[in-house]
C-alpha cells in the first residue's frame, strides 16, 4: 500500500475489492458443507473409476503388458471409464443424441426426457423418507424406522387404493391420507415409548421395521388382498382412480415429485418458521434448556415421531400409488434405509435432502443405463453411493485430501463477537 | 515467556505478552473472561503453539509440541473443566497417560504401584485423596485435588491452575488456597488464573493483569481491589452493589413444608418454609449441594415435590408444569447457564424468546413471527448491553457474561411477579457482574419479589435484603445482610449456636 496521501483513497478501495474477492475464494476453499459435498462426490467418482477398470477383465488384461505398451492400457481404461460415466450422465440427465433427434424431428420428446423422468421417479419416495429422517434428527431423534413406516404407508395406501371405490381425485387423496396416517401411527409408537419409558428410538424403530415387513408379507397372502388370478404373493391392482397422475408412457414420472417439492417446502417452513419447529430444534440440541424454558420434551418427541412417520408413510404411499401400482413383498424396496443416507447427504436440511434424493435418483437411473450399455454392474452405483456417504461422514478426510482450511476460521465475524 | 503472540484468524488473542514466573512464587494471572489468559497458558502447556515469541524454562529455550513435552519440562496444568474419567478410580485416573506396566510392553497395569504413588504424593503435599474412590462419586473439590495430585505425580515444578475456584465452595476455596501456599513453600511455582479479586489478594505474590490480549501491568497484592478491577476492565467499576433500602410489600411467594428428593431418592429439601415479599430480595446462602438446586427446581415445576406447598399470590404452583409456572409470572435464571439457560446453537434472537416463542407478539401456537422476534432482539441487545456482532450470531460465540445477559434479558423482558436467579453471575466477568446485579436490583425496585440463590457469600450479602441460610435441606435461619460474614459462614457450615457441630 502506498503512503502518499492523495493516492490513498483509491488504493484503499481497490484493496477492499480485492479483499472481497480474496474472502470469496478463501470461503470457497474453506471446508463449508457445499464444498465438502461436491468434493466427496468427486472423490467417490475417482475411486469408482478405479473399480470400473478392475471389474472389467478385458481392460484389466491390457495392464498385463503395461510396461511394454502402456498406451493400450491407458486408452482402454480411459475409454471404459469415460463411457461408463457418460452413460451415467445420459441415463440420469439427458442424452445429447436424443435431444438432437427431438429438435431435428426425427425423435420424440419422450425419449429425450426419459432420463430425467427416471431420475425423478426414483427420487420421489426418497425425498419423503429422507425428510422423515432429517426432521427427526433435527429434534435429536435417530429415526431408523423410516423403512417400517414407509412399508406401513405402502400397505395402508395400497389397501385404500384397491379396497374402496371412490371417484378419481378423491380416491387419490384418500389413499395418500391413508398412507400418511399409517406411517404416522408407526412413528407414534416409538415416540410414545421414548417419551413415557425412555426406550431408545433406535431399538424400537428397528424392531418395528421387522414387524412392518413381516406384516406386509402376511397381508398380501390373505383373501381379499391377494390377487385372485395369481398364486404368488401379489396383491390386487390399485384402481386407476387412486393412481398418481403420470406423464404418458413410456415416461414414468408422476405427480409424486411435485408433491415431494411441496412437502419439502412445508417441512422447511415447519422446521424454521413454526412454533413446533422452534421446539423441536431446541429439544434437538439442548433438551435441558428446552425443559427449563417450559417446553415439554416428551410431548415434542411424540409429535416429532408422528410427523417423521407420516412423512415416511407418505413416501411409501407415493411409491405404491405412483410406481408400483400393487403390493408385493418388496414394494417399498429400500426407500426407508436409503432415506437415512439421503438425509445425511442433505445435512438434515429440507432442501438439501430434496437435492440429495434427486442425486440418488440420478445415480440409480444412470446406473441402469451403465449396466445395460457397458456392462458395469448396478452394484457399482451402490458402491458409489456408499463412497459418497463415507466421505461426507468423514469431512476431516476430505479436508485433509484437499488441504481445505477450517471453515471456522474462515467464517468472519462470528469469532469477533467473543471479544478476547 | 517472551513476546508471545497468538492469532486466531483475524483475532489477536495474545499480543506480545511477556511473563516471568519465579521459583516458589504464586503468580496470579488476572483478567476478564476472554482476555486471553487461558490461551496464554495453553501455549505454555503445549496445547497451542505460539505464532511468535519464545518460551524459556530455566533460561533454556523450549518448544512444546504437546502437553507431553511440557510435562517433561516440568510444567503441569489443572484445567477449569476437569479432564478425569468419571467411571475410573482416583488411582486409575492419576495413572492414566503414564501407566506403570509390569511384564513388558504387553504386561498388565501395576495398580498397586500407582496406588502407592498416589498415597505418597497426597501425603507429601497434604492433599487428602482416596485412591480407590470412583471419581464420579467425589464432590467437585475432591475431584480438583485429584487433578492437582495427578499433576504433582508427574514431578512438575510449575503448576498452572486455570480458574480453579470457579466450581468451589467458600470452604473448598480456602482449602485450595492453603494447598497452593504450602506447594509454593516447597519451591513449586504456581500460575493461578482467575478473575476473582479477593482470592488474588489473599494468595498471590505477584499479579499480572491481562486485558484484550495484552499485559496491562504487573503489580503486587497490595494494590486495592478497585484498582485491580479497573485494570482488568479498563474503566472504573463498582464492586459494591448500590441500592436503596428495600420497601417490601405483600407476600408473593410462600413455600411451606416443602420436601423434595433428588434423582437418587435422597431427601435433599427437608421441610423448607420461605416467604418472599414484593420489592425485596431474599438471598439463599449455603454451600453448594445443600438442596438449593432442588428447592428452586421444585418451585419451577422441573422437579416433583414429595410434600408441601408452593403458593404464588394465592395460586398453588405445586403440580404445575414449568410452562404454567413461567406463565404465572415467574422469571427464572437457571444456575447452569450452558446446560439449562441457553441453547448454544440458537441465535441470540432465538434464545431471547426461548420461553415466549408461542405467544404474541413473537408467534402463536402454529407459527413464529420472525419480524417481531428480530425487532425485540435488537431492543434487548441494546437495553441489556449484550456484546454480539449481530442478534443472528449463535449464542455459543458469545462470552459467558454476554450469554448470561441473554438469559437475564429474556427473563426480565416480561412482567414478573417473582424472579428466581440461581448463581446469576457464575463464570461471568466483572463488568457483566456489575450490570447483572444492577438489573436484579432494578427488578426489585419495580416491585418484583426476587429470590437469589448463590454459593458466593459476597454476592448474597451484596444483593439481599434478607438472607436465608440453607444447610442440609433446611433453612437454618433468616438473617440480615448486616450480620458479620463469619457468623453467616458458620451458619452455612451448620453451626447454629456457639458449640461446634460435626462439620465437613
Amino acid at each position: 500500500m502506498t503512503t502518499e496521501a492523495p493516492e490513498k483513497q483509491p488504493a484503499k478501495k481497490e484493496e477492499q475489492e480485492e479483499s472481497f474477492v480474496k474472502l470469496f475464494l478463501h470461503n470457497l476453499w474453506s471446508a463449508n458443507t457445499v464444498v465438502v459435498t461436491i468434493l466427496s462426490i468427486f472423490l467417490a467418482l475417482l475411486i469408482g473409476a478405479v473399480l470400473i477398470v478392475i471389474s472389467d477383465s478385458e481392460v484389466l488384461a491390457t495392464f498385463s503388458y503395461f510396461t511394454s505398451r502402456p498406451s493400450d492400457a491407458l486408452t482402454a481404461s480411459w475409454d471404459l471409464i469415460s463411457q461408463a460415466y457418460a452413460d451415467l450422465f445420459k441415463g440420469a440427465i439427458f442424452d445429447p443424441a436424443a435431444v438432437q433427434a427431438w429438435f431435428d424431428g426425427s425423435g420424440d420428446w419422450k425419449t429425450a426426457l426419459n432420463p430425467l423422468s427416471e431420475t425423478l421417479t426414483y427420487a420421489a419416495p426418497l425425498v419423503f423418507t429422507g425428510l422423515s429422517v432429517a426432521i427427526a434428527f433435527r429434534g435429536g431423534l435417530f429415526n431408523i424406522g423410516g423403512q417400517g413406516q414407509a412399508v406401513i404407508g405402502c400397505v395402508t395406501a395400497g389397501v385404500a387404493g384397491f379396497a374402496i371405490g371412490l371417484p378419481a381425485g378423491l380416491h387419490l387423496v384418500v389413499a395418500l391420507a391413508a398412507g400418511l396416517i399409517g406411517g404416522a401411527l408407526w412413528g407414534f409408537l416409538p415416540g410414545l415409548l421414548k417419551a413415557r419409558t425412555g426406550a431408545h428410538e433406535v431399538i424400537t424403530t428397528i424392531m418395528l421395521n421387522y414387524t412392518a415387513t413381516l406384516f406386509l408379507g402376511w397381508l398380501i397372502l390373505q383373501n381379499g388382498v391377494q390377487d385372485p388370478d395369481r398364486t404368488d404373493a401379489v396383491s390386487k391392482t390399485i384402481e386407476s382412480t387412486a393412481g398418481l397422475p403420470a406423464l404418458p408412457q413410456p415416461l414414468r414420472v408422476h405427480l409424486g415429485i411435485v408433491l415431494a417439492v411441496l412437502v419439502t417446502a412445508g417441512v422447511a417452513w415447519l422446521v424454521n418458521r413454526s412454533s413446533f419447529g422452534f421446539e423441536l430444534r431446541a429439544v434437538g440440541v439442548n433438551p435441558p434448556a428446552a425443559r427449563t424454558a417450559g417446553m415439554s420434551v416428551g410431548r415434542t418427541y411424540i409429535k416429532l415421531m408422528v410427523v417423521a412417520g407420516a412423512l415416511a408413510g407418505l413416501g411409501g404411499a407415493v411409491q405404491v400409488l405412483g410406481t408400483a401400482d400393487r403390493l408385493t413383498g418388496q414394494v417399498a424396496g429400500n426407500i426407508g434405509f436409503d432415506g437415512l443416507l439421503v438425509a445425511l447427504l442433505g445435512r438434515n436440511k429440507p432442501w438439501g435432502t430434496l437435492f440429495a434424493a434427486i442425486l440418488y435418483g440420478g445415480l440409480r437411473a444412470g446406473g441402469n443405463l451403465m449396466q445395460v450399455d457397458v456392462g458395469v454392474s448396478l452394484e457399482l452405483v451402490t458402491v458409489l453411493q456408499a463412497l459418497i456417504v463415507i466421505f461426507i461422514a468423514a469431512p476431516a478426510l476430505v479436508k485433509a485430501i484437499f488441504q481445505l482450511r477450517d471453515a471456522r476460521t474462515a467464517r468472519l465475524g462470528t469469532s469477533m463477537a467473543k471479544g478476547w | 515467556m517472551r513476546g508471545i503472540t497468538k492469532r486466531f484468524g483475524d483475532l489477536v488473542a495474545n499480543d506480545h505478552i511477556d511473563i516471568t514466573v519465579e521459583p516458589g512464587e504464586v503468580h496470579a494471572l488476572l483478567g476478564e473472561n476472554g482476555a486471553g489468559k487461558s490461551t496464554l497458558m495453553n501455549q505454555l502447556y503445549g496445547l497451542l503453539q505460539p505464532d511468535e515469541g519464545e518460551i524459556l524454562v530455566d533460561g533454556e529455550k523450549k518448544v512444546f509440541r504437546s502437553p507431553r513435552d511440557a510435562i517433561a519440562a516440568g510444567i503441569g496444568m489443572v484445567h477449569q473443566h476437569f479432564m478425569l474419567v468419571p467411571v475410573f478410580t482416583v488411582a486409575e485416573n492419576i495413572a492414566l497417560g503414564a501407566e506403570e506396566v509390569r511384564g513388558g510392553p504387553l504386561g498388565w497395569l501395576d495398580r498397586r504401584r500407582s496406588r502407592r504413588d498416589v498415597l505418597e504424593t497426597s501425603k507429601r503435599y497434604g492433599l487428602p485423596v482416596d485412591p480407590d474412590a470412583l471419581v464420579e462419586n467425589l464432590p467437585v473439590g475432591a475431584q480438583q485435588r485429584v487433578e492437582i495430585v495427578k499433576a504433582l505425580t508427574r514431578d512438575v515444578d510449575l503448576l498452572i491452575l486455570d480458574e480453579p475456584t470457579a466450581v468451589l465452595t467458600p470452604q473448598e476455596t480456602d482449602e485450595l488456597l492453603a494447598v497452593m501456599r504450602s506447594l509454593a513453600e516447597t519451591g513449586k511455582s504456581i500460575v493461578f488464573i482467575t478473575h476473582k479479586l479477593r482470592e488474588v489478594k489473599a494468595i498471590a505474590d505477584r499479579i499480572t493483569v491481562i486485558r484484550r490480549g495484552r499485559t496491562v501491568g504487573t503489580t503486587s497484592p497490595d494494590t486495592s481491589t478497585d484498582e485491580l478491577a479497573a485494570l482488568m476492565v479498563g474503566r472504573d467499576v463498582s464492586l459494591e452493589v448500590t441500592k436503596t433500602p428495600a420497601d417490601p410489600g405483600r407476600e408473593v411467594l410462600e413455600v411451606s413444608g416443602l420436601i423434595v428428593e433428588d434423582d437418587r431418592g435422597v431427601r435433599v429439601v427437608d421441610g423448607v418454609d420461605l416467604a418472599v415479599r414484593s420489592g425485596e430480595v431474599l438471598g439463599i446462602a449455603g454451600v453448594q449441594g445443600n438442596g438449593q438446586t432442588e428447592l428452586v427446581e421444585a418451585i419451577m415445576g422441573l422437579r416433583e415435590s414429595r410434600a408441601g406447598s408452593v403458593v404464588l399470590e394465592g395460586q398453588n404452583l405445586a403440580g404445575r408444569t414449568t410452562k404454567q409456572v413461567l406463565r404465572a409470572g415467574v422469571g427464572y435464571v437457571p444456575e447452569d447457564r450452558s446446560l439449562d439457560g441457553v441453547v448454544k446453537d440458537f441465535t441470540v434472537a432465538e434464545n431471547l424468546v426461548l420461553d415466549l416463542y408461542d405467544r404474541a407478539p413473537f408467534g402463536n401456537r402454529f407459527s413464529l413471527n420472525p419480524k417481531a422476534i428480530d425487532e425485540s432482539a435488537r431492543e434487548r441487545v441494546d437495553q441489556f448491553d449484550i456484546r454480539t456482532s449481530s442478534p443472528h450470531s449463535t449464542v455459543g460465540t458469545l462470552s459467558g457474561g454476554n450469554q448470561q445477559k441473554v438469559v437475564v434479558a429474556r427473563e426480565m423482558s416480561r412482567p414478573l411477579k417473582l424472579l428466581i436467579a440461581s448463581q446469576p453471575t457464575r463464570g461471568v466477568d466483572v463488568g457483566s457482574i456489575e450490570f447483572i446485579h444492577n438489573q436484579i436490583i432494578h427488578e426489585r425496585d419495580v416491585g418484583t419479589a426476587v429470590l437469589v440463590v448463590s454459593s458466593e457469600l459476597d454476592e448474597v450479602v451484596g444483593l439481599a435484603d434478607r438472607i436465608a441460610v440453607m444447610y442440609r435441606g433446611r433453612i437454618l435461619a433468616v438473617v440480615s445482610p448486616d450480620m458479620p460474614r463469619e457468623e453467616i459462614g458458620l451458619l452455612m457450615a451448620g453451626v447454629v449456636t456457639q458449640e461446634a457441630e460435626d462439620t465437613e
